[in-house]
């Protein structure tokens, strides 16, 4: 049981290195793995190499791992694995891949987490790290496969209880220490500080509500496509409860006759079972909107605060007019 | 041999480079790696680095080439655009193995840096320097080289600034751990700092006024500018911006509230039908 996860300052650096680098290049999604170890509930993460970008064949991939990890226990890396990373842009990480993947990992190394670094975050100033592991009842739904509606109620899962967040803490070594104070002189902090205080915060949030319109959208005609099948359903189950009906009528008149009644027939032949639409998109579809909402919300109320650091600033400058006149 | 080459270095490599010393097998003292990166004319640009395992002896140094051959391959399928550039070196000095080892990745690369960092921190700082091997030497006579110092400074985008920023937190805690932050903490950070900017220039202002300390021109002037970007704006103007943009703000929020809200009223509706199809199925088979 994972309660805590410890990062060190050189997989955050190396973090960002690779997640800017790549967006630069044009790729959105990158990931890599996790190396590090477990210690009773905590778990410390204290290496990381990126994969070789998606689409390639996988046996090429296979193959890099093992050389990466190869090389790196020869130069006393710690080369278990404890989980990936990826990269994301404004929460919109959810997805069935992320959740089979970390399926995966969870299965062969329990304690894995799966790391997303948002970029467009980190780009304003503001670094954006979240670990996060699937919960117990998301483990027992991906195994078995069945997204359907019933399935998931029978869980009782819900698009809050797909993921556990972990938190994070980020620690460094003396040596690191050292280091860093060493930057510190060649690289004056006020260099970067100016970001945080920028008051053009509209192009942001644009962006993230046009994410947020798109998901909202699948989302409705995801809800859609699900009544009209409940309606389906619920009109061939009237169908049926008349053709029962109608047999059990008939087969009373014929007793009267006294006529043999009619071979009961296979209901399910004549009434076809439809398949229902899986449920893992809305839920994620869901998810994602949720996280996308909790991200406007805080760069919102950000945004105020800096509007409202302006206004004294405006005052001084009003009433040093109006005292030089 | 461009001499008036300048190095530009990220701090992931510097990271890297202390960390690999820290992991050092015990027999040595230093650890040594490639360098990776780009050069652009007169500047050699420094972004990734691995270490190599290595051995040194008396008169000869032993260094593990395949590894150093197999891991720039890797680093080739995830980075293409990193080219060798160099090599470093942990320790303060340049030893004459360092020429030994330089002899090798003059064969990989054109012109090869050396980068060395002191992690024994000799004199109390973690230095660092990067070299060139230069040709001296009279012509008709006897020619050497020499590693010859060249200027080197650390570099970071944007993005890495924001990452050094969370990790130099780390400096003043005794557990050298530090939660990444929320964001209005970082706004209220950065709103501190900037006020106690202001305070130390309202201190030189008044001192200057006082006659204590000499008032210097470029500062008046930079000091007339910073007033002067306060943009002019009438009162009622600037009122009438600022609570549009308020305003706006505030309704985002709201509506991002009411999406949360209505994702919740579907799942649980959904979960409704769902059951009530079922009773309605159930009832049927009992038939």
């Amino acid at each position: 049981k994972i309660e805590l996860v410890q990062i060190d300052g050189l997989v955050l650096m190396k973090l960002i290195k690779h997640c800017h680098e790549a967006e630069r290049s044009g790729s959105l999604f990158v990931q890599g793995a996790l190396l590090g170890l477990v210690s009773e509930s905590r778990l410390e993460v204290t290496h990381c190499f990126p994969f070789m970008a998606l689409g390639d064949d996988s046996q090429d991939d296979d193959e890099f791992q093992l050389t990466m990890l190869r090389r790196l226990r020869q130069m006393n890396i710690d080369h278990q694995q404890v989980g990936w990373y990826q990269s994301s842009q404004f929460a919109n990480f959810l997805s069935l891949t992320l959740l089979e993947s970390q399926f995966s990992y969870q299965t062969s190394i329990e304690e894995s987490i799966c790391l997303v670094f948002d970029t467009a975050k980190t780009a304003q100033g503001f670094v954006s790290l979240k670990a996060y592991r699937l919960t117990g009842e998301t483990l027992k739904l991906v195994k078995e496969g069945d997204y359907s509606a019933d399935n998931v109620k029978e869980n009782n899962i819900s698009y809050e209880s797909l993921l556990t967040e972990v938190p994070i803490v980020i620690k460094n070594s003396y040596l690191m220490n050292a280091l860093l104070l060493e930057l510190q002189e060649q690289l004056p902090l006020q260099v970067g500080g100016s970001q945080f205080l920028d008051l053009g915060t509209s192009g942001t949030l644009e962006t993230q509500l046009r994410v947020m319109m798109d998901s909202l959208d699948e989302l409705n005609s995801e809800c859609l496509k699900f009544n009209k099948h409940q309606q389906i359903v619920l009109k061939q189950i009237q169908e049926k409860n008349k053709y029962i009906q109608k047999r059990a009528q008939e087969n009373k008149q014929r007793i009267d006759r006294k006529e043999d009644p009619l071979p009961a027939e296979d209901l399910n032949k004549l009434f076809k079972p439809i398949p229902p639409p899986s449920r893992m998109n809305p839920l994620i579809l869901s998810g994602t909107i949720q996280n996308t909402s909790e991200e406007v919300s805080e760069f919102c109320s950000q945004s105020m605060a800096k509007l409202f650091i302006t206004e004294p600033l405006q005052a001084a400058k009003a009433s040093a007019a109006s005292s030089s006149q | 041999m461009a001499v008036n080459l300048r190095v530009k270095v990220h701090p992931v490599v510097l990271f890297q480079i202390a960390d690999s010393y820290e992991r050092r097998s015990m027999d040595n003292h230093r650890v040594i790696g490639t360098l990776v990166g780009s050069v652009d004319k007169q500047c050699v640009e420094v972004t990734n680095c691995f270490c190599i395992p290595h051995k040194e002896y008396e008169e000869r140094v032993e260094a593990d080439i395949d590894y150093a051959q197999d891991m720039f391959e890797l680093n080739k399928k995830v980075a293409p655009q990193e080219n060798l550039v160099g090599w470093f070196a942990t320790g303060n000095e340049i030893t004459s193995h360092s020429a030994l080892i330089h002899d090798y990745y003059v064969r990989e690369t054109k012109d090869p840096i050396h980068l060395t960092l002191d992690t024994t921190l000799v004199n109390g700082r973690m230095t660092m320097k990067a070299y060139v091997f230069v040709p001296l030497g009279v012509p008709g006579a006897t020619s050497g080289s020499m590693f010859t110092p060249v200027p080197v400074q650390v570099v970071a985008s944007e993005p890495e600034m924001a990452g050094l920023h969370l990790l130099h937190k780390t400096k003043y805690q005794k557990s050298r751990a530090v939660d990444p932050m929320p964001d209005l903490m970082k706004i209220s950070e950065s709103a501190n700092e900037m006020e106690l900017m202001l305070d130390a220039l309202l201190k030189y202002v008044e001192a200057v006024l006082d006659g204590s300390v000499p008032a210097d021109n470029a500062i008046g002037r930079t000091l007339w500018d910073l007033v002067q970007s306060v943009p002019k704006m009438d009162t009622v103007e600037f009122e009438k911006m600022l609570n549009s943009n308020l305003r706006d703000l505030l309704m985002v929020i709201y509506l991002s509230q009411l999406t949360k809200t209505q994702l919740q009223l579907n799942e649980k509706l959904s979960m409704v039908s769902v059951s009530n199809i079922r009773e309605m199925g159930k009832v049927i088979q009992l038939d």
